[in-house]
C-alpha cells in the first residue's frame, strides 16, 4: 500500500496521483510553510484529510481546526507577523465570516508571509450560494491566484507564498471544488527540510500594526495599493499567465481556471481555435498583457465562471487604452449562474460565435428517473429527534434551521426547519420571528460544531434581550457534514486530547435558565421535553443529542468483536400503516411492489431507533439463525 | 482511441470513492494518460455520488461533456438509468450493479421504481452495450464495488487496462485483510 504521508514528506522529486487538495500541502511542505489553520467546509476538507495521514510529530508544521473561520485568519495572521509563513484555508462562504479580520490584513506588514487558500463553490455543490470571493479581494487589495489543475494547484501555492513572504502581504490562492476534487498525476521537486527558526520575531518596528485614525490607516492603506500594483508588474512577465497560441488574429478569448480546462475540451476537435490568454492571476490583472492581447485581435471573448469581475476590468483597458475590439462577456443572467462545465462554455460560446463549434443532437426523450435527495443516515439521531419533535409542534409554529446535517429536517416527512441562512443564524432569526408574536411559537435548531462557531452571539443576545423562544441544540459529538471533525465539545482537537467544553455548562454561564438534555432516541421524553419547553415564557433550550451513527458505526465496524445487528418485519403484524416510511423516513425500509415492508440489508444499521415508531410492534430486532 | 469516458455513480455509502481510485490508479499503470474527479455534495448523506474519469492525451477538464461517457458504472439501478439519460453516449456501455436503495420519492409512493426492463428496454433502443451484474453470494455488500470491478476486467471494458494494473491499483491503495478479501473476490468474480 501507498501511504500518503510518505508521499507528503519524499525528500526526492517524484509523481504521483493526487487530488488538488491533498497536492497544495505538499506545496505547503516545499514552501516551508509553518502554521496551518481552518473551520473545516467543502470542498476544502481533504486538504486535513491529507494533513492528518501525518502523524503529529513527523508534520513540519503546526495546524488547527479552530472554532470558526474568523478565528483560524487571525491564529494564521499572528503566527505570520511573528515569522511564519502560515496558511488559512476554508470553504466559500467562510470568508463572510472571516471577512472581518481578512479586510484589513492586506494593510499589515506581513512578514512571515500568507497564504489564503479559499475553496469557492461554483454550482453551489455544497454551500448556500455561489458568491465570488474575488469581490472580496478587491476590496481588500488582496492579489488572486487561480489554479485550473492539481498540477497548477501545487505550483500555484508556491508560488503564492513566494511573493506574500517577498512582499510581506496576504496572497489567495482561490481554489474551485471540481478543481479541489480533481486527480490528475502531478509532478513534485524534491524537499529539503530546513531547520526552522523559531525564535519569535515580532516586532513593532516591522510595523505600523494599529490601524487607528486616519493618520495611521492613510500611509498603511499607500502600502496596500503600492504592492498591489508590484504584483501587477510582476503578473506581467509571470508564467503564471499564458498564452495559448493558434494563430488566430481575428478571434481571442481570455478565461482562467477550471473554465479554461472547458475551453480547451471544447476546441479540442475543432479547427477553427481563438488564441486563448489564461490568467493565472486574477486580481490584479496585467494591464499590458491583456492590452497586447486585445490589440491583436478582432473579437475578444471573456468566458468567466460566475461574476463578470475580469470581464469589467478589461473592457476598461480597452476603453483607456483606445483599442478598437469587440468585447463580448456576460448578456443574460443565466451567464451569472452555475459551473462553466464543457457543457455549459459550449453553449456560452454558441451564443457569441454561433458558426464556430458543430451542432450537437437534440436530447431525445428519456425515461424518467425519480429524484434523490440527501437524507439523514440510517440511524441518525436528528431523524430520532425530527420525528418526535414534529408531535411537539403545532402546524402554525414557526421553525428554524441552522447549517449542518440537521438541515436536512426541511425535507419531508419531516419539513422542520422553514428558514436557513447561514452559520449560528438560526437563534437570532427566532428573536426576531417572536417579536409581535403572541400566536405562533418560534423553534430554533442548532447543531453543536455550529453551536461554537457562530451560534454563541444568537444565544448571549436571547438571554440578554429575554427573547421567548426555544432554541434546540442537537448535539451528535462532531461536525459530521464535513467529515467528522471534531469540535471544542468533542474532547479531542485535531491533535490531542483536551478538556470538553460541555455544552450544557456554556448554556449555564450564560445564565440560560430553562435547559433540558435528553437522548434523541427517547422520543417520548423528548416531546414531552420540548412541548414543556415551548409553554415557557423566556427563552429555553433543548439539547437533543445521540452520537452520529455514521462515524459511530463505522468505529464498531473496526473493531474485532463487531457484529452486524439488523432489524427485521414481522410479517404477521405489520398492517402496512406505512409509520416507518412516510413519518419515521429511515432509508433502511423498503416498499415492496406488493405493497409490503422490506428492510435493505445493505443499509440497516441495527440500531433499533425505529423499533418505538410501529404502531403495530411489527419492527423487531433481527433474531440470528 | 483518441480518449476514453467512464462515468461512475451510485448513492453515498457504496464504495464508489474506492471504485474510482483502483479504476483511476489501474489506468495510470497502464501508461495511459489520466484524470478524474469526484462529485460529491452530500455523499454520505444518501444523496448520489458521482465520479468521472477521462483516458487520453488531449483532455483537459475532469468533467465529461453531457452524453459522452463511453462507460456508465452504477452501483445502484435508479442512478445507473439516471447516469444512461445524461452521461452515457448511445452505443456506448452500461454496467450495473443490480440493487436497489428506494429514493424516497419511491418509498412515499410518489413515484415508481425503475425496474429492470426499462433499462434494458432503453439500452436496446439506443444499442448500449448492457451488462448486469448480480451476486447472490456475496456475503459483504461492501464487496459489490469489487464484484463490478471485476466484470470490468473481465469483459475488457476499458481499454488498455489489464488484470495486473487494476491488481497493483488495489495493492496501492489496501493492505492487510482488505486486500486480501477485495483480491480474493475480485479473482473469483473475474473467471
Amino acid at each position: 500500500m501507498k501511504y500518503l504521508a510518505d508521499m507528503l514528506l519524499r525528500q526526492e522529486a517524484f509523481s504521483e496521483i493526487v487530488m488538488g487538495n491533498t497536492a497544495v500541502v505538499r506545496a505547503m511542505i516545499e514552501a516551508g510553510t509553518r502554521v496551518v489553520s481552518s473551520y473545516p467546509g467543502s470542498p476544502t476538507p481533504e486538504i486535513a484529510v491529507a494533513i492528518k495521514t501525518i502523524p503529529r510529530e513527523k508534520r513540519p508544521f503546526y495546524f488547527e481546526f479552530s472554532t470558526n473561520e474568523k478565528v483560524a485568519t487571525e491564529v494564521a495572521y499572528g503566527a505570520a507577523v511573528n515569522g511564519h509563513l502560515s496558511t488559512v484555508f476554508f470553504k466559500s462562504v467562510g470568508l463572510n465570516v472571516a471577512s472581518d479580520t481578512f479586510v484589513q490584513l492586506s494593510y499589515m506588514n506581513i512578514t512571515g508571509g500568507m497564504v489564503i487558500v479559499i475553496g469557492d463553490d461554483p454550482g453551489a455543490n455544497s454551500s448556500q450560494n455561489e458568491q465570488d470571493n474575488r469581490h472580496y479581494a478587491h476590496m481588500s487589495y488582496t492579489p488572486v491566484l487561480e489554479p485550473a489543475s492539481p498540477a497548477e494547484v501545487y505550483i500555484y501555492y508556491k508560488e503564492a507564498a513566494r511573493l506574500s513572504r517577498d512582499k510581506q502581504m496576504p496572497v489567495i490562492l482561490r481554489l474551485t471544488t471540481h478543481v479541489c476534487h480533481a486527480k490528475e498525476k502531478v509532478h513534485f521537486s524534491e524537499w529539503i527540510e530546513q531547520t526552522a527558526d523559531d525564535t519569535p520575531l515580532f516586532d513593532v518596528a516591522n510595523g505600523p500594526y494599529i490601524p487607528i485614525a486616519a493618520s495611521l490607516v492613510f500611509p498603511m492603506k499607500r502600502k496596500a495599493l503600492s504592492r498591489l500594483e508590484e504584483v501587477r508588474k510582476w503578473s506581467e512577465t509571470s508564467s503564471v499567465n499564458r498564452v495559448i497560441d493558434n494563430k488566430n488574429s481575428q478571434m481571442g478569448i481570455i478565461s482562467m481556471g477550471l473554465p479554461f480546462m472547458s475551453l480547451m475540451d471544447v476546441f479540442e476537435k475543432t479547427d477553427q481555435k481563438p488564441d486563448i490568454l489564461k490568467l493565472g492571476v486574477v486580481h490584479p490583472v496585467a494591464r499590458k498583457r491583456v492590452a497586447d492581447f486585445l490589440k491583436n485581435h478582432k473579437q475578444i471573448m471573456v468566458v468567466e465562471e460566475l461574476d463578470n469581475v475580469v470581464e469589467k476590468e478589461i473592457k476598461c483597458i480597452a476603453f483607456e487604452e483606445n483599442i478598437n475590439v469587440k468585447i463580448f462577456g456576460k448578456t443574460e443572467s443565466e451567464d451569472w449562474i452555475g459551473e462553466y462545465t464543457p457543457d455549459k462554455v459550449y453553449e456560452v460560446i454558441c451564443k457569441t460565435w454561433p458558426d464556430l463549434l458543430p451542432n450537437k443532437k437534440l436530447e431525445e426523450s428519456m425515461p424518467q428517473v425519480p429524484l434523490r435527495q440527501a437524507q439523514m443516515c440510517p440511524g441518525c439521531g436528528h431523524r430520532s429527534a425530527f420525528y418526535a419533535i414534529k408531535k411537539a409542534l403545532a402546524a402554525t409554529d414557526i421553525t428554524v434551521a441552522d447549517i449542518g446535517c440537521h438541515t436536512l429536517g426541511f425535507l419531508p416527512p419531516y419539513q422542520t426547519g422553514q428558514l436557513l441562512m447561514c452559520m449560528g443564524a438560526s437563534t437570532s432569526m427566532g428573536a426576531g420571528l417572536s417579536l409581535f408574536n403572541t400566536s405562533r411559537k418560534v423553534v430554533a435548531f442548532m447543531g453543536d460544531s455550529t453551536f461554537f462557531h457562530a451560534g454563541l452571539p444568537g444565544i448571549i443576545n436571547a438571554v440578554f434581550n429575554s427573547h421567548p423562544i426555544t432554541l434546540i441544540v442537537m448535539e451528535n459529538g462532531t461536525t459530521a457534514m464535513t467529515g467528522h471533525q471534531d469540535h471544542a465539545a468533542s474532547g479531542r482537537n485535531f491533535n490531542e486530547i483536551t478538556e470538553a467544553i460541555p455544552i450544557r455548562q456554556v448554556l449555564e454561564g450564560f445564565g440560560v435558565k430553562h435547559i433540558f438534555e435528553t437522548d434523541t432516541y427517547k422520543q417520548s421524553m423528548l416531546i414531552s421535553m420540548v412541548k414543556e419547553a415551548m409553554q415557557i415564557d423566556g427563552f429555553s433550550v433543548v439539547i437533543a443529542k445521540h452520537p452520529c451513527m455514521l462515524k459511530f458505526t463505522r468505529e464498531q465496524r473496526r473493531k474485532k468483536s463487531y457484529v452486524q445487528q439488523q432489524v427485521q418485519i414481522n410479517s404477521d403484524k405489520c398492517q402496512n400503516v406505512y409509520e416507518c416510511i412516510e413519518r419515521f423516513g429511515c432509508p433502511t425500509f423498503t416498499k415492496k411492489s406488493d405493497g409490503r415492508i422490506s428492510i435493505n440489508k445493505d443499509l440497516c444499521i441495527g440500531d433499533g431507533s425505529c423499533i418505538q415508531t410501529c404502531p403495530r410492534s411489527a419492527v423487531e430486532p433481527l433474531k440470528k439463525a | 482511441m483518441d480518449y476514453f469516458n467512464i462515468y461512475l455513480t451510485g448513492v453515498g455509502g457504496q464504495g464508489i470513492g474506492l471504485l474510482c481510485e483502483v479504476l483511476l490508479r489501474a489506468a495510470d499503470n497502464a501508461g495511459l494518460n489520466v484524470k478524474a474527479v469526484d462529485t460529491h455534495g452530500l455523499a454520505q448523506r444518501g444523496g448520489i455520488v458521482v465520479s468521472q474519469i477521462r483516458i487520453g492525451d488531449k483532455v483537459y477538464s475532469p468533467l465529461i461533456p453531457s452524453n459522452e461517457a463511453d462507460l456508465v458504472i452504477s452501483l445502484e439501478r435508479h442512478e445507473a438509468l439516471r447516469a444512461m439519460n445524461t452521461a452515457l453516449k448511445n452505443s456506448g456501455t452500461l454496467i450495473y450493479y443490480n440493487t436497489v436503495w428506494q429514493p424516497l420519492e419511491v418509498r412515499l409512493g410518489s413515484s415508481n421504481e425503475i425496474d429492470e426492463e426499462t433499462i434494458n428496454q432503453e439500452c436496446l433502443r439506443r444499442n448500449i452495450k448492457l451488462i448486469k451484474v448480480i451476486e447472490a453470494d456475496l456475503d459483504n455488500v461492501q464487496m459489490q464495488n469489487i464484484a463490478l470491478l471485476a466484470n470490468i476486467c473481465k469483459y475488457g471494458l476499458v481499454p488498455g487496462i489489464n488484470i495486473d494494473n487494476y491488481k497493483q491499483a488495489m495493492d496501492d491503495l489496501m493492505e492487510g485483510k482488505m486486500l486480501e478479501e477485495n483480491i480474493k473476490t475480485f479473482d473469483r468474480l473475474r473467471m
